[in-house]
């Protein structure tokens, strides 16, 4: 589209770590005012390509041009050197530091005298905020200010390096959907004034709302360059998958019944005493889908551990059909019938040397047919492994395989079928497709559905909105510890939750004051 | 007719390979480091002047030369199995055992204890002798358990101070209230009785039936990892605290257990060596069997068929250096040169895997020269 | 590539060469045994190097192969289950006579001599009874007494101390002597003990002998084996006036200005009078003493160095007496309190 010399162009770059062939011959080009979307699955190789870009990592084979001459990129100083700006996942800012000091670090101004030159600093910041409308203030502190400000401040830093072209690696996963229009705002801006940009992600709807050209790898192997004109949501998925797929939830509505989870006022600190819940208050009816929404980091992991047993609540009361189930053993709820799809697989759900056997029991290991007495019955185990690697299509030579060499979406339809498979009153899913292809998203949503259906309680909690909005019945928005919205899952918006989400709008009672055992 | 006797074989080959092969996958790393070893070993009994085959052929010599060394070898490797056994149990958990000394020296004090101010008759007193032993071993283990489940005390930290503990206390309790009354005035317990020893299985060597006790309770601790809850809730644990707990294990209860289980077996390899070798404890007694475990255990691969194998190789090697010096003349030093290179090379397993890739590209790189000589011949 | 394949080619012929080299050599050591009487010394787990017992041993085992030409061979165990396989080995191997070093093997000697009756075996520091055994104990506390009246005459705080190793029977024998030699000559000096509670840690002795000189002390005996290595250190810290005595070996080079004298205690003497009496046909089994009638013990040859001969002559003329009968040197803490000094 563009004729003139790309800002940057990688050519046939090729990374292989040891058994493991990362990037082949993968072909990428970004020109002057444009947004370039760089798309692929998780662990198909878009990080490490950037990675080698920002030289981080030696390429294998392949070359690299800044605007038409060959460079050879060692380490990020060189980077910099050629204008590549580089904004990662996790941002890494000093917090008590101001946005001008952090901005400045590692090329700190000097007077004449020497001394470190705050105040030119903080006009230059100035002055490159208000050129990209960025309205970062250079004297606030790190510590005080939003997510989104800070990836501002990210961006700031790359521009008074000296950037010509700025990567954002999945920049959107930690806003609210106002903080990502703005993002895109700043995008364009950027863009317009001559500094492209590659947004990395595997958000189909954000790719194709701000970019002009998306690159699409799979499995470290280059699938094409599409013009957004030629492309949807349904050609990206597919070049993405390497086959079709359905990307809307499809149900219909539910119906619910009596009540099966009662939280009651829930209140809980972190390891160092710190506030992390205050006063959750919630019902989830049998039949019903109940989605919790909200920005990462507002009490959503703590309130799934205090529910399953593995986090103290400090007060209010925790029922399941009735019964009080506060702060009982993780074992004695898991017996009484609330199965937990973990937040994060790896860290809870899975353990990755074991077999997929031996996961698929965990939680019910020393439970007959599994176990008599103290000896394991194989048999059985292998049987059930067998019977939901079938059921849940787990692509794996067989049940002996360990989880570890699995693919992110079979380990966790691995998980699923364990948890699916204990029969639960209530199913808990935190996060159940995270870093999941797009294909096992599809079959995931499906089973939780079918649990709906069948009767079940379910619990959702996802940072992904449309996942929530998908799959609820009911909405409910946690914000500082609370929950501060409920909205019917038919009527929900993404720009209205996204208000309660930013704490601007709460349609909820106050909590009562906790601590009162 | 032919064709079909062909496949038969090959399908029994196949099958004996699915059972074996594993196996043989698992041995290629600790042998190959045995291997690597013994070569680079060979070099450094070429620099102090000696002949390393002759060297070598004395050691294996006076490893298994005659029915005398086989059994003393035997003896060695009945200690080393249980605290190497130790050390597997708890890293399955993924605890650090460094105490498996300080808990076969407690297990072998208690054992002493029983066997010498007890009497009873044999079919009572032996077996208590050896309970003894797993039971206070067990409980040296089960405190830093204890202090890593309820205070995140480091369990290396924990051990190793028990280790000073059991030491200095031992050394107490033999130069004082355990000390024997003889006129010789020997810092040392007297015997136990003949009731609580473990019976020669070997003469003339000194082999007791500890081995078959040992070799039994390497059946057991894999049964019990591999094949129960109990090992599913401790491997899971170590593999993935986080995890387990999810699942419903209790992870500080499992670290404690193994801790347990794990102090109990060094324990019991302290009771077997007194009631089968020493049969008194005597002053500064410290043979190390705990130390070299460590080694065992990570040469073993954590796994007690694994552990017997290089608690074999262990014994081997130092009952071997006896014989190396003996008959070869060379220094038993070297045979710690060995053993220190067979811990480097499987704990640095790059370098032995490294060994197959880099032969083949010598020989990929003398191919391209010898083509690259034609070559240069063929235009000269 | 050329170069370095030339390098591997070269290697492996300096392997083979150097292995049909050594085997003749092997082949010669053979032969020049000398004399069909051959004697072997077991260590215990410490080893040659030890700067003290063992090597003490092995230096009575060398003179023995100088003096009488004899075959001689060294087994060093590294572990307590290696004494009873090297002591039984020893006479399969053609020994005549074999020495077990220390009283820890007194267990494996009792075992290995009744299974090898025909084989002879000698034991230092320990009692085994039977016939092909001869046990070889010292007087270490007439050596001690001995030190111990330098260490009372040489002293200017009138404060001398006993550093230890650990607090067992053996020597307690070396404190209770000393403490008798110091309190025959000035009745005035105090004596400090302290133990170490190791055998084999330098740091722990020179802390242990540093704190002593601080507290007064300007003598210390040290009793300890490689623990005393750190006594020699922390006197020539502290410089001229503060003595150490040895023990076992002659020490004085250790410490050429700080040593006053060092306990020999002639384990090379027992071990080359016992090899020369068998050979010649006179095993004796049962107790054989080494105290200062039998040269077993005994000021080193360089107390003159540091130590004025008056102070020898006091030393060696008491020394007497006690060769003489004329007094008995106490071994155990009850014994020092009913000893009464000699006039």
């Amino acid at each position: 589209m563009n004729k003139k010399t790309p800002v940057i162009e990688m050519r046939d770059m090729t990374k292989v770590f040891p058994g493991v062939i990362a990037n082949d011959h993968i072909n990428l080009a970004v020109y002057e005012g444009e947004v370039l979307g760089l798309l692929g699955e998780n662990g198909a190789g878009k990080s490490v390509l950037m990675s080698v870009l920002y030289g981080l990592y030696p390429p294998t084979e392949g070359e690299i041009f800044v605007r038409g001459k060959q460079v050879d990129i060692t380490e990020p100083k060189v980077a910099i050197e050629h204008g590549i700006g580089m904004v990662h996942q996790h941002f890494m800012l000093v917090p008590p530091f101001t946005v001008a000091e952090n901005i400045i670090l590692g090329s700190e101004p000097r007077t004449g005298a020497g001394t470190l030159d705050i105040a030119k600093a903080a006009e230059d910041i100035k002055a490159l905020s208000e050129k990209y409308n960025l309205e970062v203030d250079p004297y606030a502190k790190i510590e005080d200010i939003s997510v989104g400000m800070a990836q501002r401040v990210e961006i700031l830093k790359t521009m008074y390096r000296g950037a010509q072209v700025l990567i954002l690696d999945e920049p959107t996963a930690v806003l609210t959907p106002q903080e990502i229009k703005g993002l895109f705002k700043i995008m364009r801006n950027l863009t317009e004034s001559g500094v492209p940009v590659i947004f990395i992600s595997h958000k189909l709807k954000e790719l194709m709302e701000i970019c002009d050209r998306v690159t699409v790898i799979r499995r470290g192997k280059m699938i094409g360059t599409i013009g957004i004109e030629d492309a949807s949501p349904q050609v990206l998925a597919s070049m993405m998958v390497g086959r079709d797929v359905v990307l809307e939830v499809d149900k219909e509505a539910g119906h619910p019944k009596e009540v099966t989870l009662d939280v009651k006022n829930i209140h809980a600190v972190d390891q160092n005493g710190l506030p992390v819940l205050n006063g959750v208050s919630f019902q989830v009816r049998a039949g019903e889908i109940v989605g919790i929404a909200g920005v990462a980091g507002n009490g959503q992991s703590e309130l799934i551990e205090v529910i399953t047993g593995l986090h103290k609540a400090k007060s209010g009361a925790v029922q399941l059909m009735g019964e009080t189930i506060t702060n009982h053993s993780a074992k004695q709820i898991i017996h009484g019938g609330i199965a937990t799809i973990p937040e994060d697989r790896h860290h809870r759900g899975l353990i990755l040397d074991f077999s997929i056997a031996d996961n698929g029991v965990l939680g019910s290991h020393d439970q007959p047919p599994f176990a008599r007495w103290i000896r394991r019955n194989f048999d059985a185990i292998k049987d059930y492994a067998d019977e939901f690697i079938q059921e849940f299509d787990v692509r794996t030579p067989n049940q002996e395989a360990l989880v570890r060499n699995l693919s992110g979406g079979n380990q966790q339809k691995v998980i699923i079928a364990r948890e699916i498979g204990r029969e639960p009153n209530l199913l808990i899913a935190a996060q159940p497709t995270r870093g999941v292809d797009v294909g096992a998203i599809e079959f995931i949503h499906k089973r939780i559905i079918e649990q709906r259906d069948a009767g079940k309680a379910v619990l959702v909690i996802s940072n992904e909105l449309d996942e929530v909005m998908g799959l609820s019945d009911r909405i409910l928005v946690m914000f500082h510890g609370e929950i501060v919205g409920e909205i019917p899952g038919e009527e929900a918006t993404e720009d209205e939750l996204g208000l309660y989400m930013a704490g601007a709008k709460r349609n909820t009672p106050p909590s009562q004051g906790g601590e009162t055992k | 007719m032919t064709t079909s006797e062909k496949s038969t074989t090959s399908v029994w080959r196949e099958r004996i390979m699915l059972i074996v092969g594993p196996f043989l996958q698992r041995m290629i790393l600790p042998v190959g480091a045995i291997f690597m070893a013994l070569l680079v070993g060979a070099f450094f009994i070429l620099a102090i002047g000696k002949n390393p085959v002759t060297a070598y052929a004395a050691l294996l010599k006076g490893a298994f030369g005659d029915i005398y060394s086989i059994g003393e070898t035997l003896e060695n490797t009945t200690p080393l199995i249980l605290t190497g056994l130790a050390v597997a149990f708890a890293f399955r958990a993924k605890l650090f055992n460094i105490g498996a000394e300080g808990q076969f020296l407690m297990g072998g004090l208690a054992a002493t204890w029983v066997g010498t101010n007890l009497t009873l008759p044999m079919v009572i007193h032996l077996p208590l002798t050896l309970l003894a032993g797993v039971i206070v071993g067990g409980l040296w283990g089960g405190f830093a358990g204890f202090l890593k489940a309820v205070r995140g005390v480091h369990e290396v930290i924990s051990t190793i101070m028990l280790n000073f503990i059991a030491m200095f206390f031992i050394s107490y309790m033999v130069t004082g209230p355990m000390k024997e009354e003889s006129a010789l005035n020997i810092p040392q317990t007297a015997r136990i009785a003949d009731t609580a020893q473990l019976m020669n299985i070997l003469p003339p060597s000194r082999l007791s039936a500890g081995i078959i006790i040992a070799l039994l309770v390497a059946g057991f601790i894999w049964w019990l990892l591999w094949k129960t809850t109990v090992g599913y809730e401790v491997r899971a644990v170590g593999l993935n605290y986080f995890a387990a707990e999810f699942g419903g294990i209790k992870p500080n209860y499992n670290m404690f257990l193994a801790m347990m289980i794990s102090g109990g077996l060094a324990g019991l390899g302290g009771a077997i060596i007194i009631s089968g070798l020493f049969l008194r404890y005597q002053h500064g007694f410290e043979p190390g069997y705990g130390f070299t475990a460590i080694a065992v255990s990570l040469v073993g691969a954590n796994n007690p068929p694994g552990v017997v194998l290089a608690a074999l190789l262990f014994a081997t090697l130092s009952q071997g250096a006896l014989g190396m010096q003996n008959m070869a003349d060379v220094p038993q030093d070297i045979v710690y040169v060995i053993q220190a290179l067979v811990i480097f090379f499987v704990a640095a397993p790059q370098i032995v895997q490294a060994l197959p890739d880099w032969i083949a590209k010598r020989r990929e790189a003398a191919q391209a020269e010898a083509e690259g000589a034609q070559l240069e011949g063929g235009q000269a | 590539m050329k170069n370095r394949f030339k390098t591997w080619t070269l290697l492996a012929v300096m392997l083979m060469v150097s292995l049909m080299g050594n085997a003749c050599g092997g082949g010669d050591a053979a032969d020049t045994g000398g004399g069909d009487f051959k004697a072997a010394i077991v260590t215990d787990t410490a080893g040659l190097g030890d700067q003290s017992f063992n090597d003490s041993a092995n230096r009575g085992l060398e003179k023995a192969k100088a003096d009488l030409g004899i075959e001689t061979q060294v087994y060093e165990t590294s572990q307590p289950s290696d004494y009873e396989p090297s002591l039984s080995r020893a006479p399969s191997q053609g020994s005549d006579i074999t020495f077990a070093i220390g009283f820890l093997m007194t267990d494996a000697v009792t075992n290995v001599s009744s299974q090898n009756a025909d084989a002879k075996y000698a034991i230092i520091d320990s009692v085994v009874e039977a016939d092909n055994v001869a046990s070889l104990v010292f007087k270490e506390e007439e050596g001690s007494f001995l030190v111990g009246v330098v260490a009372g005459l040489m002293t200017k705080s009138n404060k001398v101390a006993f550093l230890g190793g650990m607090e067992v029977p053996l020597i307690k024998k070396f404190e209770a002597g000393f403490k008798a030699g110091v309190m025959t000559v000035n009745p005035d000096a105090e004596v400090i003990a302290t133990y170490a509670g190791d055998f084999n840690d330098p740091g722990k002795g020179k802390e242990v002998a540093l704190s002593q000189y601080a507290a007064g002390a300007d003598v210390i005996y040290h009793a300890s084996g490689g623990t005393g290595l750190g006594l020699f250190q922390a006197a020539q810290e502290k410089g001229a006036g503060f003595w150490a005595i040895g023990v076992d070996s002659d020490q004085y080079e250790l410490a050429p200005e700080n040593t006053l004298t060092s306990m020999m205690k002639r384990v090379d003497t027992a071990v080359f009078e016992t090899i020369k009496a068998t050979k010649e046909g006179n095993f004796k089994s049962g107790i054989t003493v080494f105290g200062l009638k039998e040269d077993g013990v005994g000021l080193s040859p360089t107390t003159n160095k540091n130590t004025p001969q008056d102070v020898i002559d006091k030393a060696n003329a008491l020394g007497d007496k006690i060769i003489a009968g004329e007094f008995t040197v106490p071994t155990t803490d009850e014994e020092l309190e009913s000893f009464t000094p000699p006039k």
